[in-house]
C-alpha cells in the first residue's frame, strides 16, 4: 500500500523535519488508514468502477531507472515560461526561475524549499481548503505523502507575465506519486501556472494521487492548466479546490489523456462579490480508460459567476463519468452560473454517464445546466471522407472541431497549442492501433442519444424554501 | 475506357425506393458534361451515389473511373482515386480551420510521414484563394461555420482547386448565389478546365450554363437521361420547358 513512509522527512536534501509539518502527516495518514474505501453505492463515487482503483504495491520515492539527464530534456514547454520545476518520482531534479521571480517578490519554490523559507505560508495554506467531492481517503493519502510540488506566492499587484511550470514524471512501474501545486495570489495579482504530469512510460503503471489549490485575491486572475498524460495503467486522482475572493478570476483546464482510471474532482468557491470561475475539462479516452470527474460550482455571496465545460471523447470502451453541482447559497442573489458537459462517442461501445446537477437556495438567479453525449455526425465524417480523409482521421479531426471550443477559452495562444500538441500526439497513438476502418460509416443512421437540460431558474420560488 | 467516368446501367435505392433507375453517362477526361433536370429527378442523388454516401445502395450497373470500378470503394478511397464531389449542402464542421482541413486532405493523399511541407502548402493555398478572390483570413476560419450560401461553394471550388482531381461533380453549386458569387465560382471552375479533369456540372438552372459552358449538356428525367445534346440544348430547355422533354421521356 501506497504510503507506508508517510512519516517520513519532506526534506530531500537533508533538511530538518518541521513539527507540525510532520503532525500533519502523521494524521493524514492515520485518518487515511480509518477511512473505508469508497464503494459503488456511494454517491459520490456512482457509476465508478471501483475495481480499477489500484493502489497496489505502489510506494513512493522510488528510483527511477530514467537518467535524470534524459528526463531534463523530456521536460520542456514549447512556450515561453518564466520559472520550471521537474520532478521525478517525487524528487526535485531541477528547478529554475525562482531568484528571478523573486525580486517581483513573487515565490517560486519546491515544498521542501518553501518548508525552509516560508513555513507560516505552507502552514498557513496547506491543504487548508475543502476536498469534499467524495475523495476524501485520498486527499488524507496525499497530505501524508506530499513532499514534490511548487508553492506559488504572487503579492498584491504583481502580474507575472509568463507561465510557470513544473513537470511531475512517474518514472518506472512500482511508484507512488503526490503532486502538489499551491497558488496563493494577493489583490490584483496575475499568474498562469501549468502542470506537465507524465510518465516516462506510453504502458507504465504506478499510482498518481495529485492536489492543486488556487488561491484568487481580489481582483486576482489565475490561469491553471494541467496536462495529464501520465501510463496507461496508472490510477490517478487529481483533487482540486479554487477559492476566489472579491472580484478575482480563476481559469482552469484540466487536460485528461493518460491513465487506466482517473478520477478528477475540481470544486470553486466564489467568495467574495464579483468572483469568477472557469471550470474546464477535456479528455480523450481509448481502450478501457475510464475518466471519472466530479465538480462543484458553490455560490457563497452574491454577484458571482461561474462557467464549466467539461468535454469528453471517447473511443473504444472508454468511459467517462460527469457528475457535477451547482450550488447557490440563501442570499447568493444573482449568480449567474453554467455547467456544460458534452461526450463525443467515437465508438458505440463508449460510455459516458452525464449527472449534472443545481441546488439553488436562492430565487433571484440565472444558472443552466446540460448534458449531451453523441456520436460522430454521419454528413460532417462523409464530407471528410468525400475529401478522401480516411474515417479514423476524419473522426479525429471532428473531435479536435469539438474540442476548440474548450481551447479557445485560454487566453495564452502556447498553451492552447500545447494541448492541441498533446490530444494529437494521444490521437496518432490511437491511431496506429489497429482498427476496422469501416465501422463509423456502416454504422446505421443514428444521430446519438441528445440528452439536454436547460433551466431557468430566475423565479424558482419552489425550490427556494 | 481509360480516360473517362463512365456511368453505366447505374441503378440505385434509398430506403428500398429506387431513385436511378438505369442510368448511363459517360465523361471524357478534359470535358465539362451538365445536366440539368427538375427537383426530384435524381440528380443530386447521383452526385451522392458516385461519391459513395452510405445512405444509398446500389442494386445495378457501375461506376467506373478510368476504366475501374469504383462502387466498391469508401468515399475516401473514391476521393483518393481522383473523384471530388462539390456537395449542394457543404456540411459545417465546427472548430476545424480550412487550413487544417485541407492539409488533413492534402496529407491523405501522401504515404504516412510524408506530410506536405508547410510553406509549399500555403503557397499553393494562397495562389488558388486569389484565383477565387477569396480573402486570406479564411483559412483560419472553421470550415463553412457560419459561412453565407457564396462562401461555402467558393470553398467547395478552392478545396477542387486544390485537390485537383481527376474527375470534379459540382452538384448545384449554382444554387443560393448571386450573380457575382456565380461569375467568381464560374471563373475557378473555368481556369481548373483542361485536358486533365473531367467535369460534370449538376444544376436546375440554364443560368449556370452561360459562365461554365458546357461541352455536352444531358437533361435528366426520373433517374435517367433522356436526352443529351450541345450547349444550345440547355438554352432550348430554358425556353421550351421541363414538360417538352418529360413528354420526350414518355413518348
Amino acid at each position: 500500500m501506497a504510503g507506508k513512509n508517510g512519516q517520513s522527512p519532506v526534506g530531500q536534501n537533508g533538511s530538518a523535519p518541521v513539527g507540525w509539518w510532520q503532525e500533519r502527516k502523521a494524521e493524514a495518514w492515520k485518518k487515511f488508514q480509518a477511512m473505508p474505501m469508497p464503494r459503488r453505492s456511494d454517491e459520490d463515487w456512482r457509476f465508478a468502477t471501483i475495481d480499477a482503483i489500484q493502489l497496489g504495491d505502489f510506494q513512493p520515492g522510488q528510483k527511477g531507472s530514467t537518467s535524470a539527464e534524459a528526463l531534463l530534456k523530456r521536460s520542456t514547454a514549447s512556450f515561453p515560461h518564466a520559472a520550471k520545476a521537474i520532478f521525478s518520482n517525487d524528487r526535485l531534479l531541477h528547478i529554475e526561475g525562482g531568484e528571478e521571480l523573486a525580486k517581483q517578490g513573487v515565490v517560486f519554490e519546491s515544498l521542501a524549499g518553501a518548508l525552509q523559507k516560508h513555513p507560516a505560508l505552507l502552514e498557513k495554506h496547506f491543504m487548508a481548503h475543502p476536498v469534499d467531492l467524495g475523495a476524501q481517503k485520498f486527499a488524507a493519502l496525499h497530505a501524508a505523502n506530499a513532499s514534490a510540488g511548487v508553492l506559488i506566492v504572487v503579492p498584491k499587484n504583481v502580474e507575472v507575465k509568463l507561465p510557470l511550470v513544473s513537470f511531475h514524471w512517474l518514472d518506472g512501474n512500482e511508484s507512488a506519486v503526490f503532486p502538489h501545486t499551491l497558488i496563493v495570489t494577493g489583490e490584483n495579482a496575475k499568474v498562469t501556472v501549468v502542470d506537465f504530469l507524465g510518465s516516462t512510460e506510453a504502458g507504465g503503471a504506478g499510482l498518481a494521487c495529485g492536489l492543486n489549490d488556487l488561491l484568487v485575491g481580489a481582483g486576482a486572475k489565475v490561469e491553471y492548466v494541467s496536462l495529464q498524460e501520465w501510463g496507461s495503467k496508472v490510477t490517478s486522482f487529481q483533487l482540486n479546490s479554487t477559492r476566489v475572493e472579491r472580484d478575482g478570476e480563476a481559469r482552469s483546464l484540466f487536460v485528461n489523456l493518460g491513465a487506466a482510471y482517473a478520477r478528477q474532482e475540481s470544486r470553486s468557491t466564489m467568495a467574495g462579490s464579483g468572483a469568477r470561475s472557469e471550470m474546464l475539462g477535456l479528455s480523450v479516452g481509448s481502450e478501457r480508460q475510464e475518466f471519472d470527474q466530479r465538480t462543484l460550482q458553490c455560490h457563497d455571496v452574491p454577484n458571482t459567476w461561474s462557467d464549466l465545460l467539461y468535454k469528453n471523447a471517447l473511443d473504444d470502451r472508454s468511459k467517462s463519468i460527469f457528475k457535477g453541482l451547482i450550488r447557490v447559497a440563501p442570499g447568493a442573489a444573482k449568480t449567474d452560473a453554467y455547467q456544460n458537459n458534452r461526450n463525443l462517442l467515437l465508438n458505440p461501445e463508449a460510455e459516458a454517464d452525464s449527472m449534472p446537477g443545481l441546488e439553488i437556495l436562492n430565487d433571484d438567479v440565472r444558472c443552466t445546466h446540460g448534458a449531451t453525449t453523441g456520436q460522430i455526425d454521419r454528413d460532417q465524417l462523409f464530407y471528410l471522407m468525400a475529401r478522401g480523409i480516411d474515417p479514423r482521421t476524419g473522426a479525429q479531426l471532428l473531435a479536435h472541431g469539438f474540442f476548440e471550443e474548450v481551447i479557445a477559452r485560454l487566453p495564452e495562444k502556447g498553451i492552447g497549442e500545447a494541448v492541441r500538441v498533446a490530444v494529437a500526439a494521444k490521437f496518432a497513438a490511437m491511431r496506429t492501433r489497429p482498427k476496422n476502418a469501416e465501422r463509423i460509416v456502416a454504422r446505421p443512421k443514428v444521430q446519438g442519444q441528445i440528452e439536454e437540460e436547460a433551466l431557468d431558474v430566475r423565479t424558482l420560488q419552489g425550490l427556494a424554501n | 475506357m481509360k480516360n473517362s467516368l463512365e456511368i453505366k446501367g447505374l441503378k440505385a435505392s434509398i430506403n428500398g425506393t429506387e431513385i436511378l433507375h438505369g442510368l448511363n453517362l459517360t465523361i471524357p477526361k478534359g470535358e465539362v458534361h451538365a445536366i440539368m433536370g427538375k427537383n426530384g429527378s435524381g440528380k443530386s442523388t447521383l452526385a451522392k451515389v458516385m461519391a459513395g454516401h452510405p445512405d444509398y445502395e446500389v442494386t445495378g450497373g457501375d461506376v467506373l473511373l478510368d476504366g475501374k470500378t469504383i462502387l466498391g470503394l469508401d468515399p475516401d478511397v473514391r476521393a483518393r482515386e481522383g473523384l471530388f464531389l462539390a456537395f449542394q449542402y457543404p456540411s459545417e464542421i465546427p472548430g476545424v480551420t480550412i487550413a487544417n482541413f485541407m492539409r488533413a486532405a492534402l496529407n491523405a493523399r501522401r504515404p504516412e510521414g510524408q506530410e506536405v511541407d508547410a510553406v509549399e502548402y500555403y503557397n499553393e493555398l494562397y495562389k488558388k484563394m486569389d484565383l477565387l478572390k477569396i480573402d486570406r483570413s479564411f483559412t483560419s476560419r472553421a470550415v463553412n461555420d457560419g459561412f453565407s450560401g457564396g462562401e461555402k461553394k467558393k470553398n467547395e471550388i478552392l478545396q477542387m482547386a486544390m485537390l485537383e482531381p481527376k474527375y470534379a461533380v459540382l452538384d448545384e453549386t449554382d444554387s443560393g448565389l448571386d450573380i457575382d458569387a456565380l461569375k467568381i465560382v464560374s471563373h475557378g471552375v473555368n481556369s481548373l478546365r483542361g485536358p486533365k479533369m473531367g467535369i460534370l456540372v449538376i444544376t436546375h438552372y440554364q443560368r449556370l450554363l452561360d459562365y461554365i459552358v458546357p461541352d455536352v449538356v444531358h437533361v435528366m428525367v426520373d433517374g435517367r437521361i433522356v436526352k443529351s445534346g450541345s450547349k444550345e440544348l440547355a438554352l432550348e430547355m430554358e425556353k421550351k420547358g421541363y414538360d417538352w422533354v418529360e413528354n420526350l421521356a414518355t413518348a
